[in-house]
């Protein structure tokens, strides 16, 4: 069996799976419980001088039937004293010493962070983690994504908290902000260990129609809250791997923001990060998910002939590009299996309507639309396709239109029904290479007649 | 609708049945109408003989627009209410599910169409339909079944008058005094009369067109200007064998009108037979096994393949403990000396014939004839210019309904010599579409 443990900027953790900052790492029985599930370690519920909460705090996005595909809140830090989160944490490093627990950190000046700083890493830590994230409520006092927002702010109150920490220190950075590269720059300026994101992004998540208020509702009112669920994971996705690119960032990330499953955390993980964190996964189902998430993730690494997980870490990041490197003589096209097809023809409809135009039914030629490239009628595949489920209901592809965008693939339901072929000998080329050639004008421009 | 549901007993024996497809609650709807995939060209729809776009009610439910999801059903099914629990959706939309292919439960339609048409039409509800103001125009049905309140309801909508004469007390047709009660209890349906009662279609019951001083056909003829056929099929057909005169001996449609209707009415007894094998023997075989009756044997004179009863009913009805006595004909029935009903004489049948000497004696203590009903010739033949055929069904023109008088339409078992209720309100939604555009264009 590969091995899941991880050096995260001189933190060692038993696997990359940690608790993200949140409610589910609130207390210290909490923490126990998720560490015999088998969590490798977890970033304290963030800490600081303790606030008054709301009711109620979350609203979700239902897709389907999935429940809470998003999910919004507007909690605030601890609000539990310090003294009694510090002596949790002594307790539960006494019990589990080869688990990592990171004390996330809210406060405002340069004394009250030498402070906090000071009492953390005498109660145990393993890490310190900056809350420069949260865009909620805390952001209001100056602090939270109010600092992540600001790259000066990041840099001036990382170098403060480097003065004082002995343990790393790991900078949690806020989506909310135009390009995450500044941010997770002025993170390393500051001297930061680590980066942690994404934090959750500043959001309504809905409205309460019948009372006309957003959601979640606080009696008559609400306010913004931070988004985050698997809904979120492709933004969180881009920019993990956008710092991971960034030679000027240079140090570990720690991935956040909608893992669910080993198969989120192996994507976060090719993409540059070398812990992950996870949160609404585990308000969902609870702590046990990490026992698939530990399994599967070491079946993979077994069927791939890994022998480590660092080993993933940041293995897809050189594959990807700018679009003006992608391969302009790269063609797919659709397929349908007879076979499996269940005669829906939603890849009709979602061709006709969204697409290229290039998906019909029945045994006869077809009229291409006016604006079609291939000259005269679409002519159906012989023999005609009669599916073992859908009979003559099977759709079929006008292929020298197919454009191989892959929508009708998406929109079936039924997998590995449709598949995209490669079509070879397209000549290859990039956008940047017919740029640096002088071939760039495409005819019909706005200059054209 | 209040006056109509006095029209019915307390203590109705169809009262002590359970529905087979219960109402869903608001949350298990909107999680079936999300696993629908929303079919383009859906197979579903196709399969519907009203042709309801059952993919965008389906969705309007998942959206939570339940009022524009039964407008949807409305317009392509004013009967959508009954429709929903009556069909054989098992072959019709649900049988059509692409999801049956891929080994999937299909959705189901029926229940999602209850939950939407429930909504919609439940008392205290905003009526969905506003009639256009009064053309002048007015129909007459005849027979106050699907057919006719399709018809009617439809050309009320559209401002014209629509008065339907009834011959028996209650409205409703079949859907009130015939359709299984685990599908649609009598209440039910006279709420779904009275639904379409409030779109001003103006019902007279206990009026039997051309007897006892009701208006004539010559008079409605005069006295309208479009007369609609839909009275249904006549008395239960008898077998034509020695003691089933006798007592014990009864129509399966008189037995389940009484069971639907009749408050206080006796239960089945112990050993019930039920002669016949199509949906009528299935249902009266399932309502008496259901009701209590110990032993329920249907017997048919053919083999279950040949049955034109619904594999899924019959399935249905053996669940239920009925059996089905196969290649058998009933060549007798059999009194003792006080005159209570104590066997059929059975005989082997071949090919449908029975075969001499074969006889055995079945015993039972109620024997229930479900093969079939008598046409009702002479009152469509009222009319000038309606022609039956050799079955004895109305002639029209299968698109419009209209019969080989231009005034007069027909439409349901009248013309089908017995289908589905949602056959019927297809001919009389097309009937009455037929007018619509006619007059529109005069």
């Amino acid at each position: 069996m590969a091995d899941l443990s991880i050096d995260f900027a001189g933190i060692k953790s038993p696997n990359p799976f940690w608790l993200a900052s949140a409610p589910p790492a609130n207390t210290g029985e909490q923490v126990m419980r998720a560490f015999d599930a088998g969590w490798g370690g977890a970033v304290w519920k963030t800490l600081g001088d303790p606030i008054v909460n709301v009711s109620s705090r979350f609203a979700a996005v239902d897709l389907g039937n999935y429940k809470m595909m998003g999910l919004n809140n507007i909690e605030l830090i601890t609000d539990r004293p310090l003294s009694v989160n510090l002596k949790e944490i002594t307790e539960v490093k006494k019990r589990y010493p080869k688990h990592v627990i990171i004390a996330s950190l809210m406060t405002e000046t340069r004394e009250d962070w030498r402070v906090l700083i000071k009492k953390c890493e005498d109660a145990g830590v393993d890490g310190l983690e900056l809350n420069f994230g949260c865009p909620h409520g805390m952001c209001e006092r100056g602090m939270g994504s109010s600092v992540g927002q600001e790259p000066k702010l990041i840099t001036e109150i990382t170098s403060w908290v480097k003065e004082f920490a002995k343990t790393p220190v790991l900078v949690k950075l806020t989506p909310n902000t135009g390009d995450i590269t500044e941010a997770g720059i002025a993170a390393a300026k500051g001297g930061a260990d680590g980066i942690s994101l994404i934090n959750t992004i500043k959001s309504i998540i809905g409205v309460d129609l019948e009372r006309m208020v957003p959601l979640p509702r606080v009696g008559p009112g609400s306010t913004n809250g931070g988004y985050c669920g698997p809904a979120v994971k492709p933004i969180a996705l881009h920019m993990v791997s956008a710092l991971a690119r960034e030679k000027e960032v240079g140090i570990p990330i720690s991935g956040i923001g909608g893992i669910s499953n080993w198969r989120d955390a192996a994507e976060f993980m090719v993409l540059g990060s070398t812990s992950v964190q996870v949160c609404t996964a585990v308000m969902h189902y609870g702590y046990r998910i990490v026992e698939d998430m530990i399994e599967g993730l070491s079946e993979f690494l077994d069927q791939r002939g890994m022998k480590s997980v660092t080993e993933l870490v940041g293995s897809a990041v050189p594959s990807y590009k700018e679009w003006g490197e992608l391969d302009l003589g790269y063609q797919l096209v659709a397929k349908i299996d007879a076979k499996s097809c269940i005669g829906c023809q939603l890849c009709v409809t979602a061709c006709h309507d969204g697409a290229h135009q290039c998906i019909f039914t029945g045994n006869a030629e077809r009229d291409r639309p006016p604006h079609a490239h291939a000259h005269g009628k679409a002519k159906p595949p012989t023999p005609f396709p009669i599916g073992d489920k859908a009979g003559d209901r099977v759709p079929w592809i006008d292929e020298p239109e197919c454009v191989g965008c892959n929508l009708c693939q998406l929109v079936c339901p039924v997998p590995g029904c449709i598949q995209m072929v490669e079509i070879p000998g397209g000549k290859s080329e990039t956008w940047n290479d017919r740029v640096n050639d002088g071939r760039a004008k495409v005819p019909g421009g706005i200059h054209d007649p | 609708m209040t006056h109509l549901l006095k029209l019915l007993d307390p203590n109705r024996l169809e009262e002590g049945l359970k529905d087979k497809k219960p109402a869903y609650t608001e949350a298990e709807a909107r999680a079936e109408a999300e696993r629908c995939l929303y079919c383009a060209d859906a197979p579903c729809i196709k399969a519907c003989p009203t042709e309801i776009d059952i993919p965008t009610f389906i969705k309007k439910i998942a959206s939570g627009n339940d009022r524009g999801s039964a407008r949807t059903i409305f317009q392509q099914n004013l009967l959508g209410y009954s429709c929903a629990r009556v069909c054989p959706v098992e072959v019709l939309c649900v049988g059509s599910c692409v999801y049956n292919g891929w080994g999937r439960d299909p959705i189901q339609i029926g229940r999602l169409q209850r939950y939407a048409t429930s909504a919609a039409t439940d008392k205290g509800t905003k009526q969905m339909f506003v009639p256009k103001a009064k053309t002048g125009k007015k129909v007459a049905c005849i027979g106050a079944g699907p057919g006719s309140l399709a018809f009617a309801g439809y050309l009320r909508i559209e401002g014209h008058d629509a008065i339907i004469f009834e011959k028996r007390s209650v409205p409703g047709g079949l859907n009130t005094t015939g359709v299984a009660p685990y599908k649609l209890k009598a209440d039910d349906s006279l709420h779904e009369v009275g639904w379409l009662e409030e779109l001003g279609v103006e019902i007279k019951t206990g009026v039997e067109v051309g007897a006892n001083g009701a208006p004539s056909a010559a008079e409605l003829l005069k006295d309208y200007d479009a007369v609609f056929i839909g009275v249904g099929l006549g008395d239960d057909t008898k077998l034509g064998v020695p003691g089933e005169d006798g007592a014990g001996v009864v129509g399966a449609t008189a037995w389940i009108e009484e069971m639907k209707l009749k408050g206080g009415y006796a239960k089945p007894p112990a050993k019930v037979l039920v002669i016949g094998g199509g949906n009528t023997a299935i249902d009266v075989a399932r309502e008496c096994a259901l009701l209590g009756a110990e032993d329920v044997a249907m017997v048919y004179r053919r083999g279950k393949e040949d049955m034109s009863g619904y594999v899924h009913e019959m399935a249905g009805a053996r669940k239920e403990t009925v059996r089905l006595i196969e290649h058998a004909a009933v060549a007798a029935f059999v009194h003792d000396a006080s005159g209570k009903l104590v066997a059929a004489k059975i005989a082997e049948a071949k090919d449908g014939k029975p075969v001499a000497g074969s006889e055995r004696e079945v015993p039972c203590d109620l024997a229930v004839l479900a093969i079939g009903q008598s046409k009702l010739r002479s009152l469509a033949q009222a009319f000038p210019g309606v022609d039956l055929d050799a079955k004895g069904c109305v002639k029209v023109d299968p698109k419009t309904c209209v019969t080989g008088n231009a005034k007069v339409f027909a439409g349901g078992d009248c013309i089908n010599g017995g289908k589905e209720v949602v056959n019927a309100v297809a001919d009389g939604r097309n009937a009455a579409r037929h007018l619509i555009r006619l007059w529109a264009k005069a």
